[in-house]
């Protein structure tokens, strides 16, 4: 009788599922730190999307799209938390933003576990690139380590002999540095490690000047790059030693660096003079819409949207595997330009040099000199066990 | 190497003269009022971003410096009268439960009416240089020269005003022992407002002169408050001339610390290790200071009080 009762709960419960045709709602969790130091790239991660979101008329994939803002504070309980909401009582079907990689590796095992997919447009840890990748990850960005080797590579190309480097004494930080010796080949003057969300860099910048190098790479984000790099300015240090950087001079950044910013050099995926038609119309609709510079971060972030509507117009979220196939195959215009997911599914992608000038209109901005590194793949796909 | 400690020497002084005007304001609130003020660094921090509004709006930062400033001591005095006056009975935890909601507050309404990037603010024109002493062998900026001048006179102002003036005499007798100077006849509560005032007014000028060479964003008082608590507690609570030496030791032993503290682990440890620990290390070395003085000197170096 039993049996029976529950073939029976089985067939009615078939019988008033929604078919994935007939679906017509799309809920997106959208995770990323808008307060606190870090919350002005939160802010763009989610200007970006949006932007993304109504360049399809308000729906992903023709879906009636609704997202769900929630704030992880750059704490990992906090991440937890959200995400764990998200998923169980929002019963999201994506999640994505993320700006920091120590909050994407809290909330990374539930929402695999869950099995619902997660786009991350900013923070690409090693482990989730290398042996933890999963089929439920995608990345719009970028591994933590490629914009820190395509420096490496742009300096080595060069044939500058000697480099004096500096980052936060933090886990982002060392990557950076061990992803910048990793191309580059020449001698390492000092590698400085510096106390995270330290003010002043005045003493480091005595030592710097004494070592007397020909060039310094270093990777300071957010405040921080906006404190060393006025600091390397003011201490007449910029045109003696030519300061290279990465995620330290961006459209986040540069409005409080003014002038100490101009002639220095970053490589990044993106640029806002990108000539692909997609960039062209993106960061026309960004200034109008915000009336400000688009970062890389609103890049990314629009790109997961582009991504997610281009998958969902061709499958539908009830079959999650005609979705993942979907999602690999990249069939959207980026603001990169080409784009395609390696087996860990990080973007294979150009890697650019820019530099930082005033414009005609008097703004500073990261101005593209040419590709560093041509089709860049991570250095920890292969540590990943998923083929496709 | 004698240049490299020259110019480090000086990179100390000029954090130790900041800390020094974050410090003055705090160690007073506490000798005297006995009011545990976290949300002195958001004063710092709002004098700061007053420092980045005015000099927007004027276009001159020299301008902006004394209305800055002024601000600040104002919003100070509000804040005492409308919500630290009510807790000088209470207990410490109060004190800090509402100082510490201070904190939220202003770093969230900072954010608010000058959103979440860091803003920009000018070095002085007369001051965006570099000097050169010593056939160019040493190489420093004007305008942190200009911290260092700056700090020394309200040192020297401070010192006049506590050593040779009424208010003075009475901001000491209130260190010392505030229930007898309450006792005596003296109008405690405007004496309290005066100095909160007071120090409010220094944290906004240390946030103001801080402006053009740090990063003005939500949160920037944060990091210092913790370095001026460090500062009072060596110098010996409510002590001006305990906040100026300390302040001045601690700034000093913080930047030799990280210049070389890596340097000579470096001749010691192999590099990778060195690497390692030097920065650990380094940002330690204030802490441990301030344990060996406590050990030593639990009072501080300099005591004010004795009640």
């Amino acid at each position: 009788m039993k049996r029976i009762l529950g073939l029976v709960a089985a067939t009615a419960m078939a019988a008033f599922a929604v078919p994935a045709e007939a679906q017509q709602q799309l809920k997106v969790g959208f995770v990323a730190t808008f307060s606190g130091p870090g919350g002005a790239l939160g802010r763009d991660l989610y200007d970006g999307f949006m932007l993304g979101i109504e360049q399809s008329g308000g729906r992903l994939g023709g879906l009636t799209t609704e997202v769900i803002r929630e704030d992880d504070q750059l704490r990992p309980d906090v991440g937890l938390q959200v995400t764990q909401k998200l998923l169980q009582r929002d019963r999201v079907d994506i999640i994505t933003g993320v700006v920091f990689s120590n909050i994407m590796m809290a909330i990374y095992q539930p929402i695999i576990e869950s099995q619902t997919f997660v786009i991350s447009a900013n923070a690409g840890p090693s482990e989730i690139a290398g042996a933890r990748c999963s089929p439920f990850f995608f990345s719009t960005s970028w591994q933590n380590d490629q914009p820190h080797e395509a420096m490496g590579a742009h300096l080595q190309r060069r044939g500058v002999g000697a480099a004096y480097i500096m980052a936060p004494n933090y886990q982002a930080g060392r990557d950076a540095l061990t992803g910048f010796k990793r191309q580059f080949k020449g001698r390492i003057l000092d590698e400085v490690y510096t106390t995270v969300n330290q003010p002043d860099y005045s003493a480091e910048l005595t030592a710097l000047r004494a070592a007397r190098p020909p060039a310094t790479y270093v990777f300071y984000p957010g405040g921080m790059g906006v404190n060393f790099v006025r600091q390397y300015a003011q201490a007449g240090l910029t045109r003696r030693v030519p300061l290279y950087s990465a995620f330290t001079v961006d459209a986040t950044t540069v409005d409080a660096q003014g002038e100490a910013a101009l002639g220095t050099f970053g490589t990044a995926f993106w640029t806002y003079d990108l000539a692909t038609g997609t960039n062209e119309l993106f960061v026309r609709s960004f200034l109008q819409k915000h009336n400000r510079m688009p970062s890389t971060y609103a890049a990314q972030a629009y790109d997961s949207a582009r991504l997610l509507h281009a998958a969902l117009t061709v499958s539908n979220l009830g079959n999650k595997d005609a979705l993942r196939d979907a999602l690999r195959k990249a069939d959207f215009p980026s603001v990169r330009g080409p784009f395609r997911f390696n087996n860990n599914h990080f973007p294979i992608q150009n890697f650019y040099l820019y530099e930082t000038v005033r414009d005609a209109q008097g703004r500073f901005v990261q101005a593209n000199r040419g590709v560093v590194l041509e089709n860049h793949r991570d250095a920890y796909a292969s540590q990943c066990a998923m083929r496709w | 190497m004698l240049e490299l400690l020259v110019s480090q020497a000086l990179n100390g002084i000029q954090l130790g003269v900041l800390l020094f005007l974050m410090a003055a304001g705090l160690t007073l609130v506490l000798g005297i009022m006995n009011v545990v003020n976290l949300a002195h660094g958001s004063l710092y921090m709002v004098g700061a971003y007053l420092a980045a509004q005015m000099t927007a709006v004027t276009g001159s930062f020299l301008l902006a410096l004394p209305m800055a400033v002024l601000a600040t001591l104002v919003l100070g005095l509000v804040l005492e009268v409308a919500t630290l006056r009510t807790l000088y009975q209470r207990d410490h935890l109060d004190q800090v439960l509402l100082t510490f909601g201070l904190i939220l507050f202003f770093n969230e309404v900072v954010r608010v009416i000058w959103g979440p990037t860091a803003l920009f603010v000018p070095v002085p024109e007369a001051l965006d240089q570099e000097l050169e002493f010593l056939d160019g062998e040493i190489i420093y900026p004007a305008y942190r020269l200009a911290i260092i001048a700056v700090g020394l006179a309200v040192a020297a102002f401070l010192f006049w005003l506590i050593a040779r003036t009424r208010v003075g005499m009475l901001i000491r007798a209130g260190a010392a022992n505030r229930d007898m100077v309450a006792a005596l006849g003296v109008d405690i509560v405007r004496l309290n407002t005066l100095v909160f005032g007071l120090g409010a007014g220094l944290a906004g000028l240390a946030g103001v002169m801080a402006a053009p060479i740090l990063a003005v964003e939500s949160g920037m008082g944060d990091g210092i408050l913790i370095l001026t608590f460090v500062v009072i507690v060596i110098g010996g609570i409510g002590s001006i001339r305990g906040a100026l030496v300390a302040a001045v030791l601690i700034g000093v032993v913080d930047t030799m610390g990280r210049s070389l503290l890596p340097m000579i682990l470096r001749e010691l440890v192999d590099r990778q290790l060195a690497s390692a620990i030097g920065p650990a290390v380094a940002s330690m070395l204030i802490y441990i200071l301030m344990a060996v003085v406590l050990t030593l000197r639990p009072q501080g170096l300099f005591p004010a009080r004795t009640g």
